[in-house]
């Protein structure tokens, strides 16, 4: 991969910390996301990736430190602002949440007729080349319910980008499809991110696929940033959490377990009634 | 005092705590609600829609219970009447027991059981599946967009769906006097006509749906709003909207009917 690559940062996290209850999700968080690149973060199912993703997208807002995004703190824009720099990022939920009344066609118009006063001849025209890029055109008028997983994870997708955003965020883009669409989802993203000059956050724990596209890779756990690195460094590292990741190891430093009390404690212990 | 007492009386006193506190979550919701209310105005095929698909799921149902409730009207008063040879105002006492009460309580009830139940997992679904989280991250606010064209919709229906109620019912129990009793059709009317205000019944009944049809579509907006975004959360706040609805819209007949009858 031998892009030209911009170091100029368009999304900074510094020194984040969220709470869920009382319960930290992140402490001390710190990860820079380069205009241009394709950048994905990975951790274990509840580490707190898809909290990050709403953090960033001012949906939720940190108890201390900043998300930074082109230069101005998320958290603290009027909602007014908010909503403008949201029209500029498009987001893949990992359920797709494409709205189930309306067909893909509308789905992917909604955005569209949304915000702007475009004439309808100009939607049809927008929507269809997005939908051909996700190989969808033929598809326009199903229903969400008509569709595959890996069909609605793209038309979710054809719905992020459909006002040209300067970035996209996937949130687990990967999870549960079928070897041919994450083919076909893997090779979507990297396309995107360079034909249309976006920059893309993507969330997963798919070791390989996070290898295939990304050009660096952030490992989250314990609330913060565990490692990080370009693929390369990350498989050629010694790093004992990182090695404990990638390959898979049920045991090692990152923890499997839910913080618990003693397993024989608990065994012994009766439930208060 | 024994133990059991003492529980039942806690119970209750949570029970009425609980109620308190969700009745200050909805003022709270509704009170955000307000602005959107006011921007869902300006996008009135979005509320048009709404209301074609409650009014198509209410409409056939209420048309069936008006015509029943009408002709049992006909037949139970008849039965009354005629023990002091009052038959001939069999008419006004259909249209009034209709149009001040049966028709704004029962569709009312109905709308809540059938269309407050369904926007309310609408809503919660939408939640659930993080279509609601979408809008937000495409920068749509849900409450315009989706919660207040609902709202609009059931507030509006309601009262068109009562006077449908009615209207079917005086028919029906017409049928029932004229074709069955025995009734003279010219009298059933012309007592009717000379009997009903306009103001005071007509208005009355007309004031007891809007009331209905705001706090319904209150409620089952505000249930779907704030369930729990799971199935299970979804079925809960699903019921929770016609027991509430249910409660509430009997509640506020008997206050109302107090009031008017008293002449305030
Ligand atoms: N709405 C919520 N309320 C309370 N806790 C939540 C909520 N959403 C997520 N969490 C908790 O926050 C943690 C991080 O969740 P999440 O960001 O979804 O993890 P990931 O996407 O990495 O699997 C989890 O432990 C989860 O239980
Ligand atoms: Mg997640």
């Amino acid at each position: 991969m031998d892009r030209p690559k911009s170091t100029e940062p368009l999304v900074t996290v510094r020194d984040l910390a969220f709470y869920r209850d009382e319960r930290p999700i992140f402490q001390g968080l710190n990860l820079t996301v380069a205009k241009g690149s394709v950048t994905a973060i990975m951790g274990g199912s509840g580490t707190g990736k898809t909290t990050l993703l709403s953090l960033i997208g001012g949906r939720l807002v940190p108890a201390r430190g900043a998300v930074t995004v082109e230069g101005a703190v998320v958290s603290s824009l009027p909602r007014k602002a908010l909503f403008a720099l949201r029209r500029r990022m498009g987001m893949l939920f990992q359920s797709s949440a494409l709205l189930t009344d309306l067909d893909v066609y509308e789905n992917v118009a909604f955005p569209i007729r949304e915000h702007t006063r475009l004439p309808e001849a100009l939607i049809r025209d927008l929507v269809l080349m997005k939908l051909e890029l996700v190989g969808l055109r033929g598809a326009r008028r199903l229903f969400p319910s008509e569709l595959s997983g890996g069909m609605s994870r793209r038309v979710g997708l054809a719905r992020a980008i459909v006002l040209d955003p300067m970035m996209v965020m996937y949130d687990e883009p990967f999870a549960g499809l079928d070897p041919i669409s994450m083919g076909v989802i893997v090779k979507l993203i990297r396309e995107l991110n360079d034909a249309l000059g976006m920059t893309s956050i993507i969330v997963t724990h798919d070791v390989a696929e996070a290898s295939s596209i990304a050009d660096y890779i952030y490992l989250l756990g314990d609330g913060h940033v565990i490692a990080e690195g370009t693929p390369a460094d990350m498989h050629n590292t010694d790093a004992p959490e990182v090695r404990q990741f990638i390959g898979g190891l049920p045991d090692g430093p990152v923890a499997f377990h839910y913080p618990a009390p003693r397993y024989l404690d608990d065994l012994l212990a009766r439930e208060p009634s | 005092m024994t133990a059991g007492a003492a529980d039942m009386i806690g119970g209750l006193g949570r029970r009425v705590i609980e109620g308190v506190r969700r009745l200050g979550h909805a003022t709270l919701f509704m009170a955000r609600l307000m602005p959107a209310l006011g921007v869902a105005l300006r996008r009135g095929r979005l509320i048009v829609q709404q209301l074609y698909m409650t009014g198509v799921l209410t409409f056939v149902i209420v048309v069936v219970s008006g015509a029943f409730v009408g002709m049992i009207l006909a037949l139970q008063g008849y039965n009354t009447l005629v023990r002091y040879d009052a038959q001939s105002s069999l008419g006004l006492l259909v249209a009034l027991s209709l149009v001040r009460e049966l028709g704004p309580v029962l569709t009312a009830l109905l709308f809540a059981g059938r269309a407050g139940s369904a926007l309310t997992a609408e809503i919660g679904l939408m939640k659930a599946t993080e279509q609601l989280d979408g809008m937000e991250m495409m920068a749509v606010d849900p409450l315009p967009r989706v919660v207040a064209p609902r709202f609009w919709a059931g507030w509006i229906a309601v009262p068109l769906l009562a006077m449908t109620f009615s209207a079917i019912g005086i028919i029906a129990a017409y049928i029932v006097a004229v074709s069955d009793l025995g009734l003279d059709g010219g009298v059933f009317w012309s007592q009717m006509q000379s009997g009903v205000s306009v103001t005071n019944d007509i208005m009355g009944g007309l004031v007891k749906s809007v009331v209905f049809g705001f706090v319904v579509s209150w409620i089952a907006v505000f249930e779907g709003y704030d369930a729990k975004p799971t199935s299970e959360g979804v079925s809960l706040a699903t019921t929770r909207t016609v027991v509430s609805s249910s409660l509430a819209i009997l509640g506020l007949d008997f206050i109302m009917t107090a009031f008017m009858l008293r002449g305030l």
